[in-house]
This record gives structure tokens, C-alpha cells and sequence, in this order.
């Protein structure tokens, strides 16, 4: 099956009733390991056990602006090549980025109240963050607000490139602004900042949530194939129209 | 508890809050599935069926 293949919605269909079993069964050893990895790392010197948080923390706010990046592209894909699956892709992934927006904000915020003190401050990193939750629930507004699937996916894809803007935004605050929040320590220029006995057990965190971002993507997408033609066959039912 | 410090709730309420909505991102999804399969087969068990003549739930 070649790159080309995928455009057709049935052979989609066909390579993630394939794919997915062997991919959850993945996912599932993989945040296995890393949850074993962060439940016996050791207390940090400054944050003691709270530095557990990140391990989950860290890799929800890289999906949140990565699920964004991924809907990027799809909106391209909609806008400039009117790839057939290309709004399925984007609409499918905006509830999930949207939940990992979500545990990024709060599980940020039970982080910082030990640490800083507080749950929440209006500062540069976390508003954007905020700004970002805000935009995922835009869009799936906008996609239940229009019956037209291809309507609401090319005015959801002019949305998306539009909030792209707020990716870098949200990647650079802690260098363009005074914050609370910490600066990059695992993507710097000059490579991780942090002790290994904290950056194995993140990574593999970070893939293992990847790869759940890739299974529950998949998933999601095969839903919204079959929803739409399901929105087909009722629409010839409604019309009267012979098959 | 008392190995996670004096933090503890912080650290178990960040973890069960992850848990709780990532199994409910699972099981949406899961139910969705099903809902739509369901309807499908509903539409072809009363006539509808596709132009290409294929089964709209046949995933091979």
C-alpha cells in the first residue's frame, strides 16, 4: 500500500482495522514502562516527590501544541490539495488535543501550587496555553455548528491556520517574557539541561503518549469515515433516491 | 502516601486526573465505534447501500 493509497477512505479503513490492535497493545507497554520509570525516580533535590508531575505534565503540553501542528497540516491538506481525509484528520484530532490542553493546564497548575505557590498566574506562558484550550473548543463549536462537513472543514482549516500563530508564541514565552514558568530544558539549543535519571523516564512517557495520540487518532478518524457515510446512506434515505 | 511527601495529594490527584481522562477519551471513542457501526448496519438491513455497492461497514 503505497502514501497514495490512504487518500482512498476505504483503504484507510482497511489499514487501521490492521494497525490499531498492534499499536494499543504498544502504547499500553510502553506507559507501563514509563509510569514504573516515573513512580521510581528519585526525589529531586529542590521539588523533592512533586517532580513526578512532569512526567506527565511535560508530555501533555508537547501534544497540546504538537495535536495543533498535526491539524496544520491537515488544514493544508483541506485548503491547498483537498486531500479526501484530510478535514477527517483535523477533526478528529481536535477533542483529543483538547483533553491533553486540558491535563496540561491542570496538571500544571497542581504542580505549581507546592512549588509556586499559587494555582494559576496571568503570565505569558499559561495565558497562551489557556488561549490554546480555548481555541480546540472553538473549533469543535464550529464543526457541530454546520450540518456541511466540507463547509465546516474549510472554514475550520482558515481557523486552524489563523491559531497556528499561537504555537510559537506558546514555545517562546518563557523567553520573550518574565514568567513563573521554567525555560526549555529538554529542546535547547546545547541539549537537555536535565539529569538522566529524569529525562529516560520522560521520553518514554513522551512516546508512549504519542503513540496514544496516534492510536486514539487513528481511531477517531475510522469513527468520522463511518460517520459520514452514515450521513450519506440517511441523506439517499431522506431523498428517496434509489442506491 | 506519606513516601510522595507532603505533597502527596498533588502528585495523585495530577496522576488520577490524567487516568480519568484518558479512559474517557477511550471509551468515547469506543462507544462512538459501535454507535456508528450500529447505524450503519441499520441502514443497510432497511435497503440503503452504497453506490459502489460495498458494505459501509466492511473494513477489509
Amino acid at each position: 500500500m503505497t502514501l497514495i493509497d490512504l487518500a482512498n477512505p476505504t483503504k484507510f479503513l482497511s489499514l487501521t482495522a490492521r494497525i490499531l490492535p498492534p499499536l494499543a497493545a504498544l502504547t499500553a507497554i510502553l506507559l507501563l514502562i514509563g509510569l514504573y520509570q516515573s513512580a521510581t525516580a528519585p526525589d529531586d533535590y529542590q521539588q523533592g516527590a512533586t517532580v513526578k508531575i512532569m512526567f506527565i505534565h511535560v508530555p501533555n503540553a508537547w501534544l497540546s501544541m504538537f495535536v495543533w501542528g498535526v491539524m496544520s497540516v491537515a488544514a493544508l491538506g483541506t485548503l491547498v490539495w483537498r486531500h479526501p481525509l484530510a478535514d477527517v484528520a483535523a477533526k478528529a484530532a481536535a477533542p483529543i488535543g483538547a483533553a491533553f490542553t486540558f491535563l496540561a493546564l491542570v496538571t500544571g497548575s497542581l504542580w505549581g501550587r507546592p512549588m509556586w505557590g499559587t494555582y494559576w498566574e496571568w503570565d505569558a506562558r499559561l495565558t497562551s496555553v489557556l488561549i490554546l484550550f480555548l481555541m480546540y473548543l472553538g473549533l469543535i463549536a464550529l464543526w457541530r455548528a454546520v450540518d456541511d462537513p466540507s463547509r465546516a472543514g474549510r472554514a475550520a482549516a482558515i481557523l486552524t491556520l489563523v491559531g497556528a500563530v499561537n504555537i510559537p508564541i506558546i514555545k517562546f514565552s518563557v523567553d520573550w517574557w518574565n514568567t513563573l514558568h521554567q525555560p526549555a530544558s529538554v529542546l535547547r539549543m546545547g541539549g537537555p539541561s536535565m539529569d538522566r535519571a529524569y529525562l529516560i523516564p520522560l521520553l518514554v512517557m513522551a512516546v508512549a503518549f504519542s503513540l496514544l495520540f496516534v492510536t486514539m487518532h487513528l481511531a477517531a478518524m475510522r469513527n468520522e469515515i463511518l460517520r459520514r457515510r452514515v450521513r450519506a446512506l440517511q441523506m439517499m434515505q431522506a431523498s428517496g433516491q434509489p442506491a | 502516601m506519606t513516601a510522595l511527601g507532603p505533597y502527596a495529594s498533588f502528585i495523585v490527584t495530577s496522576y488520577a486526573v490524567v487516568a480519568a481522562v484518558v479512559l474517557i477519551l477511550i471509551f468515547w471513542i469506543a462507544i462512538d465505534y459501535r454507535r456508528q457501526k450500529g447505524r450503519l448496519r441499520e441502514l443497510e438491513a432497511s435497503g440503503m447501500v452504497r453506490r459502489s455497492g460495498r458494505s459501509a461497514v466492511d473494513m477489509s
